[in-house]
């Protein structure tokens, strides 16, 4: 698992998942239709993937199908890091 | 323009997929005043039906109370039907004013504003109050009222796990470098009946110089010794910076909402408030029913008492039969289901047997917490709770859920 991957499930983990949430997470875990964030706190994931790799995501494609998983994620972040 | 075939055909689909999703949301229609005992129709088109309403927001059975109605008739007939204006230019009366000082002194705050409803006070007042150098961090399960009202707003918006105070603490340390850290939270969270650490909340505000603001629309007139809310029941009444609650639900149950708070915030709001400038005055009927309810609810603790009655009896008694519902100190119980048809199918079969509740299931509250919603009142008597148990009762064995919890529930009829 590349360092990206890694370090976007572990904030998750820490942001969103209760303690006693045992449930594994994967790159390919749905997050948002799978209800482990929703619309309303997406917005500091998007603010964290932003200042790590120092990015601007434009609203546009910040798309909850684009947040559904760290694997959606991780894709986005390498297009508009190019 | 016109609204073309392709258009309603557009339409029709979005419809039909919102359906297909088990989303579609069918009114039932009451043939009678709100109360305990109610005449329900439906389906559309079927016999009207007397049932227990086990659903609604009348926490104090105040809603078709005979000295609010008289109070409003009286109202309607000293300051007439509407006044075709909004507040600013020729739609304040005496009473709105009165009104506002008597919630004022309810909430202990400094001064009140009225709106159009608690979802118009939410939409409001962060934009008036707030802008880009500030940022507001709001508890994961804030009513979607205050999510719209945060959206349209240009501070920061953050959030924390859903009353995890150290979560929180987290947040407020991270938002140092801002000019006001508002703390969002709602006093009790509707869809769980449990109350927010508003202690906790406002400690933690005094130690990172942050504001708090919550939303008391289900608590107001009945949480706490007196029913002033959640800051009464936690010890910090008098401390909250700006608090939000409806005359919709406890008091009275018609329509109306206020923002209420430091003199300044509510002075931003008369100036900015959006939804409080454009809107037309609260209909003059309504605030004076409002008054009378003030009046009841401030001479007198005998109809929350009644409600906490009420509450502490039906919690034991879904226990004592077995049923798996949230614990909590609200009149809101929650009995879960996980499954959302089990939801829907036992809310069918609770109507068929005279009670009226309703099944929630996501979006509206997370996947795999599918639930009824049970929320008592003063109006309800000892002989509603022990009817409306026994329906429950009844339709569990049905289904063959009481005595068995989350994880049995599950693995009989998945999520």
């Amino acid at each position: 698992m590349d360092e990206l991957t890694r370090s976007v499930i572990d904030y998750i983990k820490h942001e969103y998942i209760e303690a006693d949430d045992d449930r594994e997470l994967t790159a390919t875990t749905p997050l948002i239709s799978g209800g482990i964030v929703d619309s309303f706190s997406m917005i500091s994931l998007k603010r964290f993937i932003e200042k790590k790799n120092g990015i601007t995501i434009p609203d546009v494609e910040a798309s909850p199908e684009a947040f559904d998983t760290v694997k959606g994620i991780v894709a986005l972040v390498n297009k508009l890091k190019k | 323009m016109a609204f073309s075939a392709a258009a309603r055909q557009f339409y029709q689909s979005e419809i039909e997929t919102i359906r297909e999703a088990g989303l579609f949301k069918e009114e039932r229609t009451i043939h009678s005043p709100q109360a305990a005992d109610i005449e329900v129709e439906f389906p559309a088109g079927s016999g009207v039906r007397k049932a227990i309403n086990m659903c609604a927001n009348n926490y104090l059975g105040l809603s078709s109370h005979p000295e609010v109605i008289a109070a409003a008739h009286a109202g309607l007939d000293s300051r007439g039907y509407g006044m075709s204006s909004v507040r600013f230019i020729c739609g304040t009366q005496d009473i709105h004013r009165e009104l506002e000082e008597r919630l004022t002194e309810f909430l202990g705050t400094e001064d009140t504003l009225l709106f159009p409803s608690c979802m118009d006070a939410n939409a409001g007042v962060f934009e008036a109050i707030l802008n880009d150098q500030d940022v507001m961090i709001a508890d994961r399960l804030v009513h979607a009222s205050i999510v719209d009202g945060m959206r349209l707003c240009k501070a920061m918006t953050d959030t924390f796990k859903h009353s995890d105070m150290g979560h929180l603490e987290e947040k407020l340390q991270e938002h140092q470098d801002k000019r006001f850290r508002l703390i969002i939270t709602d006093g009790v969270f509707s869809m769980d009946g449990d109350l927010a650490k508003i202690d906790e909340i406002v400690a933690l505000a005094e130690k990172y110089d942050a504001m708090v603001f919550s939303d008391e629309s289900h608590s107001t007139g009945f949480i706490g010794k007196t029913g002033r809310g959640v800051h009464e029941h936690c010890g910090v009444f008098g401390k909250m910076d700006i608090i939000t609650t409806t005359l919709g639900k406890a008091l009275g149950g018609a329509s109306g909402g206020c923002v209420s708070g430091k003199r300044e915030f509510i002075e931003m709001c008369r100036q900015r408030a959006r939804p409080y400038l454009f809107s037309n005055t609260v209909a003059p009927v309504i605030v004076a029913g409002a008054l009378k309810v003030m009046e009841i609810v401030m001479s007198s603790t005998e109809r929350r008492d009644k409600l906490e009655w009420n509450a502490n009896y039906w919690r034991k008694m879904m226990i004592e039969i077995g049923l798996d519902i949230k614990a909590g100190e609200s009149p809101i119980v929650p009995v879960m289901f996980y499954n959302a048809k089990l939801a829907q199918d036992f809310a069918r079969d609770l109507f068929a047997e005279g009670v009226y509740a309703v099944g929630f299931f996501f979006p509206v509250v997370p996947k795999g917490a599918a639930r009824i919603r049970t929320q008592l009142s003063a109006a309800h008597d000892q002989r509603h709770l022990d009817i409306a148990g026994e329906a429950f009762r009844k339709v569990g064995t049905k289904y063959g859920i009481l005595g068995k919890g989350k994880k049995e529930i599950i693995e009989m009829y998945g999520v």
